[in-house]
Formats: C-alpha cells, sequence, structure tokens
C-alpha cells in the first residue's frame, strides 16, 4: 500500500487559468443516473460482503432492482421536461439483463460510461490482467449494445486498485469520475502518458450518500443540490466550474423523494449561464481547449513552490 | 495476487432476473390497474402488532428496534409493549376519525399474550396479516426446512383460530426470509407477502407450490426507517409521507392506479408527541380526491381480478 497513488498534482483553486464553457457558460451542469445490476448470489469477495445480510437478503437486493422496475422511468421522464440527457453509469451487464432499459436511454441520446459488469463485483484483490479483462469487457459489452465506446469510469461500487485509472486509459477511456478532490476538470497522470482527465462527480451530492450513508431528508437533499449551485454559478464567472448530480433510482425516484430532486433541476436548469451537458463533453471540452493550459499551470506552480 | 477466477465468470449475465422468482418487468410499460370508483391512489396501512422477547437470541442476528442492552433489557422491552397497551389506541383513535381500514400484521405469540387486544382486532374486522411467530423468530437460512414450516404453520393457526380470519398475507419478521420462505408461504395456504421492496404495484412472485403476489409496502417511507434508522423529525416524516401521496396521484392520473402503503409502529408513531403527526398526514391524504382507502387483501383482488398488472416477457 502507498500513502499517495500521485494521481495528479496539488493546483490550489485560487487563481488557475480562466475556463468559459461553451456558449459563455460558467457553469457545465450533468446528471450521472447509476444503472446498475446488483447480483441475488454474487460470488465472495475475499474483501468486500455484497450484501449486509446472510443469503439472502431480501431488503437489500429487492430495493436496488427498484431502481431498474420503477425509478428510471420516473427519472428518464424528469429528465426530459428539463432538457437534460444522462451521463449513465452502467453496469454492463444490465445490457444483457434489461435491454429495454438501454433502449430507452438510447431513445433520450444518453451518454454511457463505464461502471464495471456487476456492482457487485468488486476489484479489490483482482490481478492487473483480471482488472483488464473485466475493463474491457464492459467496454466491450457497452459499444456492442448502445454503439458507443465509453470515454468514462466509475469503478464498480468505486471499488479500486492501485493501477484502476492507469488500465482505463490504456483501454482508450478519457475522464474518470472515480476522483473527488476538485470542483473544475483537472488532468490526471497515467503511466502510459495518456491525455486523461477527472471530470467532477460529487460523492457529497450523490443521493446514496445523502439517503443511504448520510440518511438526511428529502427537502434538505433538494436544498443541498440549489445551495451547491448557487456557491458554483457564482464562482464560475471566475473560472467555469462543473456541477454533478449522481443519482440512483432505488433512492431518489422514491416517490416521497422525488419532488425533492424536480424542485433542484427547475432551479438549476432556469438560469442563463448554466451549459446542460453529459461527462463525455466536458471531458471532450476541458481536453480540447484547457487541458494543456492546466498541464503548464501545474507545471510552473509546483516549480515556483519548488524554487521558492 | 489474483481472485479467484469464478470472480470473473458470470453465469445468470442474460436476460431478465438472475433467479427464478418472479419475472423481469418495469412498472410504466405494464398495463394499466383500475381501482373501484375510479380512484387513482389506494391507501394502505398497515399496523405491526409485535413482540420482542427480553431473553433474545438474534439468530441470524437482532431483529432491527430489538434488544440491544445486557440482560434484561427492561427499557426496550417494555416500550415495545408500550405500543400495544397505549400507543396502537391512539392509532385506532386516527383511523377512525379519518375513515381509513388499516391491516394489522400480528406476530403469532400476541394471540396468547394480549387476548384482549386480539379480541379488540378481531371486534373491528379489520384485515390481520401473519407477522411471524414474534420478532425474535426470524426466518433464515440456518433453519431446517422443517422448523422453518412449523413456524409459519404456528403463527397461521393461532390467528386464524383467535380472529376467524382466512388470514392470507404475510409480513416476515425484520421483512428476513430464507431461501425457501416463499415456498413454505405458498405451501401453507398464504396468497401474499409483503417482503420485497421492489415494485410499487404488486407482482407475481414464482414459488414451488405456484404463486404468491409480491404486495409493495415501502420500508423507504415507514415510521420505524425514517425516524429511527434516519433520525428525521416526525414532521418530515409527515412531510415525505404527504410528497408521496402528491406524487403518486399525479402519477397515477396518466399511470393508472397506484398504491401509498405505510407500514407503521404503535409503539413508535402512537407516542403522544408523534399522533399529531400521523393525524396531519392522514388528513392531508384523506382530504385529496381519488384516495381509496383499502385493505390489502381488497387492493390486491382489484389487481387480480384484471390480472393484467405484469407484462410477460419471455
Amino acid at each position: 500500500m502507498k500513502a499517495d497513488l500521485h494521481l495528479y498534482d496539488y493546483w490550489p483553486y485560487r487563481d488557475r487559468p480562466r475556463i468559459v464553457w461553451p456558449g459563455g457558460a460558467r457553469l457545465a451542469f450533468w446528471v450521472a443516473p447509476n444503472i446498475e445490476f446488483y447480483e441475488f448470489d454474487p460470488p465472495a469477495n475475499p474483501q468486500r460482503k455484497p450484501w449486509p445480510r446472510p443469503f439472502p437478503d431480501v431488503g437489500g437486493y429487492s430495493i436496488r432492482d427498484y431502481g431498474n422496475r420503477v425509478g428510471h422511468e420516473r427519472q428518464m421522464r424528469l429528465l426530459e421536461r428539463f432538457g437534460i440527457r444522462g451521463s449513465v453509469s452502467l453496469s454492463a451487464a444490465l445490457c444483457q439483463h434489461h435491454p429495454e432499459i438501454i433502449e430507452s436511454c438510447m431513445e433520450r441520446n444518453w451518454e454511457f460510461f463505464s461502471h464495471g459488469i456487476y456492482n457487485t463485483r468488486y476489484t479489490y484483490g483482482m490481478s492487473e490482467a483480471q482488472e483488464r479483462e473485466m475493463i474491457l469487457d464492459s467496454m466491450d459489452t457497452i459499444e456492442t449494445h448502445t454503439g458507443q465506446r465509453p470515454a468514462g469510469y466509475l469503478a464498480p461500487a468505486l471499488s479500486h486498485s492501485e493501477r484502476t485509472l492507469d488500465l482505463f486509459a490504456e483501454a482508450g477511456g478519457i475522464y474518470t469520475c472515480d476522483l473527488f478532490h476538485d470542483d473544475q476538470p483537472t488532468p490526471v497522470t497515467v503511466r502510459g502518458g495518456q491525455r486523461f482527465v477527472s471530470i467532477p462527480y460529487s460523492l457529497e451530492m450523490n443521493d446514496t450518500i445523502a439517503y443511504v450513508v448520510n440518511r438526511i431528508e428529502p427537502r434538505r437533499y433538494g436544498q443541498a443540490l440549489r445551495d451547491n449551485f448557487d456557491r458554483l454559478y457564482m464562482e464560475g464567472e471566475a473560472s467555469g466550474t462543473v456541477m454533478c448530480i449522481p443519482t440512483h433510482n432505488y433512492q431518489v425516484s422514491c416517490p416521497h423523494r422525488l419532488y425533492a430532486l424536480e424542485k433542484a433541476l427547475d432551479y438549476i436548469t432556469g438560469h442563463a449561464q448554466v451549459w446542460v451537458t453529459t461527462g463525455r463533453e466536458i471531458a471532450e471540452y476541458f481536453l480540447g481547449h484547457y487541458y494543456d493550459t492546466a498541464v503548464e499551470d501545474i507545471r510552473r506552480k509546483r516549480e515556483h513552490a519548488d524554487g521558492a | 495476487m489474483a481472485l479467484d477466477p469464478e470472480f470473473l465468470q458470470y453465469r445468470h449475465r442474460g436476460r431478465g432476473m438472475d433467479h427464478d422468482r418472479y419475472q423481469w418487468s418495469r412498472l410504466h410499460q405494464r398495463e394499466k390497474v383500475s381501482w373501484p370508483g375510479g380512484a387513482r391512489l389506494a391507501l394502505w396501512i398497515n399496523v405491526c402488532v409485535q413482540f420482542f422477547p427480553l431473553n433474545q437470541r438474534g439468530a441470524p442476528f437482532a431483529a432491527p428496534s430489538g434488544m440491544t442492552m445486557p440482560y434484561p433489557d427492561l427499557r426496550h422491552f417494555s416500550l415495545r409493549d408500550y405500543g400495544n397497551r397505549v400507543g396502537i389506541f391512539r392509532l385506532l383513535d386516527a383511523f377512525d376519525r379519518y375513515k381509513v381500514k388499516p391491516s394489522f400484521a400480528v406476530n403469532g405469540a400476541m394471540v396468547e399474550r394480549t387476548p384482549g387486544l386480539i379480541s379488540t382486532l378481531r371486534e373491528r374486522g379489520d384485515e390481520i396479516v401473519a407477522h411471524g411467530w414474534h420478532m425474535d423468530c426470524l426466518h433464515h437460512g440456518g433453519l431446517a426446512a422443517g422448523e422453518e414450516s412449523d413456524l409459519i404453520g404456528r403463527t397461521l393457526d393461532s390467528l386464524r383460530a383467535a380472529t376467524g380470519q382466512a388470514v392470507t398475507g404475510w409480513l416476515s419478521p425484520a421483512r428476513n426470509e430464507s431461501p425457501i420462505t416463499p415456498d413454505l408461504l405458498a405451501e401453507q395456504g398464504v396468497q401474499w407477502f409483503a417482503d420485497w421492496v421492489n415494485d410499487d404495484m404488486p407482482y407475481r412472485f414464482h414459488t414451488r407450490a405456484g404463486d404468491l403476489w409480491a404486495m409493495p409496502l415501502s420500508n423507504e417511507l415507514e415510521d420505524r426507517f425514517i425516524l429511527m434508522q434516519n433520525l428525521h423529525s416526525e414532521e418530515s416524516w409527515a412531510t415525505q409521507v404527504c410528497d408521496a401521496c402528491d406524487f403518486l396521484l399525479k402519477e397515477a392520473a396518466t399511470g393508472g392506479g397506484r398504491i401509498l402503503a405505510l407500514n407503521l409502529h404503535p409503539w413508535l408513531l402512537g407516542q403522544p408527541h408523534r399522533i399529531g403527526r400521523l393525524e396531519q398526514a392522514l388528513d392531508y391524504i384523506t382530504s385529496r380526491s381519488g384516495v381509496w382507502a383499502a385493505a390489502p387483501g381488497e387492493i390486491l383482488a382489484a389487481c387480480v381480478n384484471s390480472d393484467r398488472s405484469e407484462l410477460s416477457l419471455d
């Protein structure tokens, strides 16, 4: 184990080169629905149990299935109303289990990025070859079923190895959602030297963190979304920021919670200088316009700090 | 370092579910369900009538809200009893005031422990749902099949004899099941159960003794989950229930009948400082037009009669 994987350099938020998003927007806004398949009785990973209760964990399994049976459709209808295209964090096996959901996303021109094969198959303990096989399987499967080669990655159940991002970059990916160190895109250092970036995805705005970990009230979650937006929108005038709402439709699309999300989306998309977009579009725009400047600024500031 | 090769093999990676208990189906793509009188939203209130033994074994785990202190944990034992002695009567008054029709999920052991309460429920005539023997008799894979079958039989016999009802619904203690609980339930004449929380409408659940119906009884909206697990305020519980009511009424306007299912515990909502929030929620829900307060058996019958609540995809 290492104290730091050195995936990114220290780069203070102040005085960075200015980012302006397309159309003069100051905030890039994206919604990332996690469309996941959790297995009823997966093989045990030595480092993490798939379910807290002994088999069968009816409660854990069935509430997640609620997202697939009920939740996604609700959120699709809601996002459509506000002109938002989802960037789907996809368990690739869902393409095989529930192709109807994939079709509904494709009808809406949504983006798909890789979230592993199943959300009950963790990266912990995999050899490099196994992890590469899993990542390539997920990308190939998603490409076969959607026609899109995934550009982004969120490790299954946020389970990582030391080389997860290296392997994804080598497989042709351009962005990761696995890092929570910034409110703007940042370059990520991978062993192959590929041009690879982190796009802010946000744990704090993640409905499962809010509802399952922090256990907050739905309306407080809605308020947090609006407060998060207000601050990033204000700061984005100086240099463009990114706001993401990662969702899980077994949580956010329950009948007692959807009102809070609806109100927040209405509020956010009601602002003029918001670029409503997807993860891939943010990554490509940053790579095309700001990546080189960012790398140079980071290098210059590090040298300055080293020399001081 | 590498994982066992099994970890990268995916035996059930194919169309539908990764088990054979029910068919994959999406709520919004099914035929619409109609409720009697053109109602849009069925209101199902289920009250849990429970016994938490002092000498809890906790196998394979202690039921949520069970004993947590060294023996004898009189504080939790007596506080749960409070619900059956005091709290439940506040709930009954509230139900009568707002003319709603609850069901009662009763532990079989309550028949001997509180015959007075059972006769009150029998006289009211509300639907009785079997809720296992008591809260320390969890159904789990460590039980021998005969043992679990006896547990189910004893619970059903006791409740059927004491209430004179057929008792065809089931809610497992702590919603926990063994791999064969649904099979054993169907074998003993149970027609529906409410442990699974993967839908907002009833669906067919396959067992070796024919199909059960899985009834939707939200865990995320129940008083215990919101107040005790999430530590939200009573006011917030009422707000969440009213928001769910509004959302489902709206969805039902185009999507067909929906169900607002509230699972309540008299030892929790029956407290003097909480009962007002239940009344507030009931006042709100019952004042909406298109709400049909009904027992789970009636709600299910309305679905089964049309029997078009699920698309077959295979």
